[in-house]
């Protein structure tokens, strides 16, 4: 299969691989796919006080597009607000790659992942302000 | 153009096409259970047939059709002295797929007023296993032996899945992703004491291991022309003779091949067949050891350096030039994109949109996670070591910096047990 140029160049030289304490309040960490699906990926935020997200990392296994689209969608969450991350969407992720349509799903996962994300960092969030 | 330029191009293209297969740039090439290249050795023997000594071999009466039936013949002989058959015994087909298909519903039709049932195994090759489930909608009775976790069948299930009805046993001598050879003469004779035909899928095994159809009472073998360096588009099924072995034809026509397989023969695609199987035969011990070295050298090399890689497939029951091996956390597909100067291929099938890991990995017994995390690596007559050792050491960087990205590599690493978290399936 032919890889387009931006999936190749996130594979080859990934931005922001790594990992943030998940147990840190200011961390969302999201796991999506599964391993017997052959595609997981891990997508942290870190969120400051004024609800920006002023970092984020991944982990992914998974094929090049698996790879390329989570670690696009941490280039373009990080200084956004958690709303505005939130609108991400699979589609915009899909195109500025320009995946085929089997690998569409890696794009929705990376959009699940970010989702994810947002979701945890907020349940943590609601857990505090409640204690 | 004119004529003499156009003679120097054909000539330097003969030239090329003469060279051993290594071309400066290109991947190195660990592929050889998908194809083989051509032996230059048989290229230059086919060349005189497509021209010079050209001919209808079933044109009966003039010297061009005289030569082309020696040649053929010639070829048939090369290929019977391979698998110690009588060359009567032979007839030519465009390749594997086609001998199986002969093999599996030309008997089927022709026993099938006595006899319905067929037993085969579940990691036979695609066309061996589509060809069954043809069957099956035509009202045939197919049993599908499980493999082991080594990949190979247990004899006393075959015994106990033939009955009064089975026409015949269909099982590949060895796999074609995991190489394991199956104990083909103990099912040879399983077969015979039992009157029940014997067809093996010989295409990974020709050339590689050697075969005898006496000594293993194998009634019909499948053949393959590209997959022992001979060229594409040949194959052969040998149908034995004594005890007889009937069939229906495929096709209809002329009644070629003993009416078995209609159609003009291909001259050169026959001698190349033919010339593939002499050198083989010449060769094969050798090769074998030489291969047998390499590969050995390159499982090594890779376990020394990486931990967490899992051999599948049995290692001692397997030919000589094939591994396959499950590199744990990190996704086949994702491997193969960082290995852009090897041609390997993934035991995933990924590619497609099925997502569905090699069902013969899954039949092996290999958890979908690992079956998506493999890789076959196919060596053979041009593999050189020093291609090994350079091949070894980017797999091992490449699986070591996809490791430090992978999330399930980091679970590992922290000791939580994968199987412990709720995967949403997708």
């Amino acid at each position: 299969m032919a890889y387009s140029d931006k999936v190749i160049d996130h594979y080859e030289n990934p931005r922001n691989v790594g990992a943030f304490d998940k147990n840190d309040a200011s961390v969302g960490t999201g796991l999506v796919g599964a391993p017997a699906c052959g595609d997981v990926m891990k997508l942290q935020i870190k969120v400051n006080a004024q609800g920006i997200i002023e970092d984020a990392k991944f982990k992914t296994f998974g094929c090049g597009s698996a790879i390329a689209s989570s670690s696009l969608v941490t280039e373009w969450v990080k200084g956004k607000t958690l709303d505005e991350a939130a609108t991400l969407k699979n589609t915009q992720i899909a195109e500025h790659l320009s995946l085929p349509p089997v690998k569409i799903h890696c794009s929705v996962l990376a959009e699940d992942a970010i989702k994810a994300a947002i979701g945890d960092y907020k349940a943590k969030m609601g857990k505090e302000a409640a204690e | 153009m004119r004529a003499n330029e156009a003679t120097a191009k054909i000539e330097n293209a003969v030239r090329d096409a003469l060279k051993s297969p290594r071309s400066d740039g290109a991947p190195i090439y660990l592929d050889y259970q998908a194809t083989t290249p051509t032996d230059p050795r048989v290229i230059e023997t086919m060349l005189p047939y497509f021209n010079a000594r050209f001919g209808n071999p079933h044109s009966r009466s003039h010297a061009y059709g005289w030569r082309a039936e020696d040649a053929v013949e010639h070829g048939r002989e090369q290929i019977a002295s391979l698998i110690k058959a009588n060359p009567k015994e032979l007839i030519f087909t465009s390749g594997a797929t086609e001998s199986n298909n002969l093999a599996l519903k030309g008997v089927a039709y022709f026993y099938k007023d006595k006899k319905n049932h067929i037993i085969t195994c579940v990691t036979e090759h695609k066309c061996v296993l589509d060809a069954c489930r043809h069957l099956e909608q035509e009202g045939f009775r197919v049993t599908y032996l499980p493999v082991g976790a080594d990949g190979l069948i247990d004899l006393e299930r075959l015994k106990a899945a033939i009955d009064d009805k089975t026409v015949m046993v269909s099982i590949m001598a060895v796999n074609n992703e995991i190489g394991v050879i199956q104990p083909i003469r103990e099912i040879g004779r399983i077969c015979r004491e039992r009157g029940v035909f014997f067809h093996t899928d010989c295409a990974q095994a020709v050339g590689k291991i050697p075969l005898d159809v006496e000594d293993m009472n194998i009634d019909l073998m499948s053949i393959s022309g590209h997959k022992i360096y001979g060229p594409m588009g040949i194959g052969a099924l040998y149908v034995r003779r004594r005890p007889r072995v009937r069939l229906v034809p495929l096709f209809n026509g002329g009644g070629q091949e003993r009416g078995m397989r209609s159609g003009t023969l291909p001259l050169p695609l026959c001698v190349g067949l033919g010339a593939a199987c002499a050198i083989a035969e010449k060769e094969m011990g050798a090769e074998a050891e030489r291969l047998k070295a390499m590969r050995d050298r390159l499982y090594n090399r890779l376990k020394q350096r990486l931990p967490e890689i899992y051999l599948n497939g049995d290692l001692d029951h397997r030919i000589p030039g094939n591994l396959n091996i499950s590199f744990a956390y990190v996704e086949g597909e994702g491997l193969m994109m960082g290995l852009k100067d090897l041609a390997v291929s993934s035991g995933s099938a990924c590619t497609s949109a099925s997502l569905e890991p090699s069902y013969v990995l899954r039949a092996l017994g290999v958890e979908e996670e690992l079956a998506h995390t493999s890789l076959r690596l196919g060596l053979g007559r041009f593999t050189t070591e020093a291609e090994v050792d350079y091949a070894a050491d980017r797999i091992a960087a490449e699986v070591e910096r996809l490791r430090a990205m992978s999330p399930l590599w980091e679970m590992a690493r922290e000791g939580i047990d994968i199987k412990s978290i709720k995967w949403a399936e997708h």
